[in-house]
């Protein structure tokens, strides 16, 4: 980086943070500083954390110039399969929990395979064959499930649904509790920026959306990386279908049919990852996730009319853009 | 005597780092076909995008009719009666004819696309020129050749009088190419002016009232066609003495191994029955015209492309088809033509590229990229190839050509290739940059590595090989070994002109 590289990206840095402070301050004002207690912000983290999820896996396939349409479905999916498998085993406790978190990514890897097969081999749009699963998988959950949501048997879920992360301590230091889904998203986090930013593999997403062939010429199995990309795609649906899951006690057809797919890729797009591939980070997509998140909360405390938060929100995630385009202009100048 | 249909006096244009053009000057009377002859690079391209609005001249002046015009953009270009026919179709193939012949100007009632006139303008012009092509298919149906006319009825319907033909029978077959000529000599009679590029000697003087050469971005002659002979033309296109920024090369053994053996390599339709070795610290040319096949060649021993038949062997191992991993770890290196497209990729940091064919080099517990390592490898790269950037962390898309080249290059030395493959090292890069990279081949001969090269630049393949081995049509037409090679015989045989 040069001088003025470095200079530009405080500068941007700056500039975000400032941004966001005053949103805060003015929202925290207006709401007569029931914005920033910390009870609000905890229910803020948590809101975000299906979105976020989903949207870190999505930032893997995206950075290939990729596109997961699917996901939403995947979430409906792997709930009503982790249900029913849930309801039909003789276990409990732990076992039954990590059992059917297993078969509930199982699916949602497996899904996203299906995703990449008509990609890697024929070179078919992802566009179409995520569009296709989409339909697939909402489809195959509401076949599993007969239209109803599969109520759980055991109620071995409920903590991991609504419970605390060691509560005793948090209440000891009068914090807010944790949730653990909340917990859930900071492990994904973690774990998906070391795979993304510090392993080969992270490496070969990149140069893939950068510039597939030149990447093909360097010996990179360009399909293989492709598909382990949605099939992480896959698995973080598959995470959130599970969390879903253990805070409705039930696996539902109808979970993350709605606004999920659209909200968790304004998510990835805002964090400054390009549709167009090579670039993009976990990071940015938290924080895309995590000023919807904001917007949606300061929006709900000054009672803005919910009809007018979507106009506002999609008017935030197109000036978002819009200003990430001009910053980037002006860089290349 | 009337004003020439059309003159360009004085034109010049430089791009950076390069003298595409300079001082050119030409005439083109109504109802003449000017044939336009030069090696590849020696500037017919770029002085015919001028003329077509796709480039600006940095000076000289350009008048039609006697009258000074301004070509700032396609459009104009097209305004004032100027077509342009190149080698790579500008048709949309789910269109058909009539509607690819009438894009952008449909004719229109109320509104609506008026289908009838759109139809009968489409047969005029094809009536005019004597065609018959199937109008109501998608073009993307038709022979290349029928496409082709599609492509001239198309420029003809925006009535141009000044065409230009980029050698348009490149892609023909016999009786299509007659067919062609019967259009251009109808064309001319009926009063257009016509500039036709070819590289192709046994039909030039057929075609040509005057053929005009081109070399280093200048006309150095011109003369009506039955005055030029195929022998003069040659001459006049290579006219010049080897350049002398050529590094000696260093003798190879004649026992030496032969690190790369490639045997009755075929490619449909791209190249047949391709058989040659290399032998430690020795370099092979592949000399030849544009598309006879060169590059196809190098991308399939390289494992980019399957191969038909045949098989390739380094160091004495089979390589399989069609694997570029394999390929790289028995040693191969594919320095290839299109840097930006195929060899970098430029929103990623020098570090990036230099490490990218080796990362499996800098993992740390089979896990994690080791950065402080890479750092290292690219600081070292950074100093052996002088590459100038100001950090390993510098995006690859801010360096000028010749040192992204040098980025390229940095990437295959990281590892322990004994084989190289250089497809057009030196394009596009100034020649300063291309000593260092003529410098740096040499170096990789006296470390025992066998070389490849495919160079569009005649000298630097006659000055940078030890044997040179001459491309046509997709098989190996001639070898000549180092001081047999003149420029002379080798484009007689790459145009055909010589078997």
């Amino acid at each position: 980086m040069t001088q003025r590289d470095r200079l530009w990206y405080w500068l941007r840095i700056a500039a975000a943070l400032g941004f966001l402070i005053a949103m805060i301050a003015i929202v925290d004002v207006a709401s007569h500083g029931s914005f920033l207690e910390p009870s609000n912000i905890v229910r803020v983290l948590r809101q975000i954390t299906y979105n976020c999820v989903l949207g870190i896996g999505q930032t893997f396939v995206i950075i290939t110039s990729g596109i997961d349409l699917s996901v939403g479905s995947l979430v409906a999916l792997t709930g009503v399969v982790a249900a029913i498998f849930a309801n039909s085993v003789h276990l409990s406790g732990f076992p039954l929990i990590a059992a059917t978190l297993i078969v509930a990514i199982a699916v949602g890897c497996a899904a996203g395979w299906v995703n990449a097969l008509p990609v890697v081999k024929l070179n078919l749009p992802p566009f179409i064959t995520t569009l296709a699963m989409l339909e697939m998988a909402l489809g195959a959950s509401f076949i599993l499930s007969h239209g109803r949501p599969v109520a759980l048997q055991s109620s071995d879920f409920e903590n991991t649904g609504i419970g605390s992360f060691m509560g005793g301590v948090t209440s000891a230091l009068h914090l807010p509790s944790i949730p653990i889904p909340v917990v859930w998203m900071l492990v994904v986090i973690v774990a998906a920026s070391v795979l993304l930013n510090r392993t080969r593999f992270g490496r070969y997403v990149f140069a893939i959306g950068g510039n597939e062939e030149a990447a093909r010429l360097a010996g990179i199995n360009v399909a293989r990386v492709k598909t382990i990309v949605y099939m992480i795609s896959g698995g973080c649906a598959a995470i959130v279908g599970f969390l879903y899951m253990a805070l409705f006690s039930s696996g539902s057809p109808q979970t993350g049919t709605g606004d999920e797919l659209l909200e968790s890729i304004a998510a990835v797009v805002v964090g400054g990852t390009s549709l167009m591939g090579g670039r993009g980070s976990i990071i940015g997509t938290f924080f895309g996730a995590l000023l919807i998140g904001v917007l949606y909360n300061a929006m709900n405390l000054l009672n803005v009319d919910s009809y007018l938060q979507k106009v506002l929100l999609g008017a935030v995630i197109l000036l978002a853009v819009v200003l990430d385009e001009l910053r980037k202009r002006y860089i290349a100048r | 005597m009337p004003a020439p249909l059309l003159e360009m006096r004085g034109i010049g244009k430089s791009f950076p780092g390069v003298r595409a053009l300079s001082d050119v000057s030409l005439t083109l009377a109504a109802g003449e076909v000017l044939v336009l002859v030069g090696e590849n690079g020696a500037g017919k391209s770029t002085l015919m995008k001028i003329l077509a609005g796709a480039l600006r001249a940095d000076s000289g002046q350009i008048s039609i009719d006697g009258a000074p015009v301004e070509i700032d953009s396609p459009q104009r270009a097209q305004h004032l009666g100027i077509g342009m026919i190149y080698q790579e179709f500008t048709l949309v193939p789910q269109l058909t004819a009539v509607a690819n012949v009438t894009l952008g100007a449909e004719p229109t009632r109320g509104g609506l696309i008026d289908t009838r006139a759109a139809v009968q303008r489409a047969m005029q012009v094809f009536d005019e020129l004597g065609l018959r092509v199937p109008l109501d298919v998608p073009v993307a149906k038709l022979s290349v050749g029928q496409q082709q006319l599609v492509e001239i009825a198309k420029v003809l319907a925006r009535s141009a009088r000044i065409i230009v033909m980029d050698e348009p029978t490149a892609a023909l077959a016999d009786r299509e190419i007659e067919g062609l000529f019967a259009v251009v000599a109808r064309l001319r009679s009926a009063g257009a002016g016509i500039i036709y590029i070819s590289h192709r000697m046994e039909e030039l003087s057929r075609i040509a009232d005057r053929i005009a050469v081109m070399r280093d971005g200048s006309i150095v002659e011109t003369r009506p066609g039955k005055d030029f002979s195929g022998e003069d033309i040659i001459r006049a296109m290579v006219g010049r003495k080897l350049d002398s920024h050529f590094p000696k090369l260093p003798a190879y053994a004649e026992d030496a191994a032969v690190r790369l053996q490639v045997q009755g390599l075929t490619r449909t339709p791209a190249f047949e029955d391709v058989t040659f070795g290399v032998r430690a610290g020795e370099v092979v040319g592949l000399a030849g015209l544009i598309g006879a096949g060169r590059t196809e060649i190098l991308r399939t021993i390289a494992g980019a492309d399957e191969p038909d038949r045949g098989e390739v062997r380094v160091d004495d191992r089979r390589l399989r088809p069609g694997d570029i991993a394999g390929a790289i770890a028995a040693g191969v290196a594919f320095i290839t033509e299109d840097r930006k497209a195929q060899g970098l990729v430029l929103g990623m940091s020098v570090r990036e590229n230099v490490s990218l064919a080796h990362l499996a080099d800098f993992v740390d517990r089979d896990l994690l990229v080791n950065t402080a390592r890479e750092r290292d490898a690219a600081t070292r790269m950074i100093g052996e190839l002088q590459i100038r950037t100001p950090s390993t962390e510098q995006l690859v898309r801010n360096l000028s050509g010749g040192t992204q080249q040098k980025v390229v290059l940095a990437k295959w030395l990281l590892g322990r290739a004994g084989v190289f493959l250089f497809d057009e090292p030196t394009r596009g890069i100034d020649i300063g940059a291309k000593t260092e990279i003529y410098k740096l081949m040499v170096e990789l001969l006296t470390r025992g590595a066998a070389i490849v090269i495919v160079s569009s630049d005649l000298p630097e393949v006659l000055g940078m090989a030890h044997r040179v081995l001459v491309v046509r049509e997709g098989r190996i037409r001639a070898e000549f070994v180092r001081d047999d090679a003149t420029p002379e015989k080798v484009i007689a045989v790459a145009t055909g002109a010589a078997a």
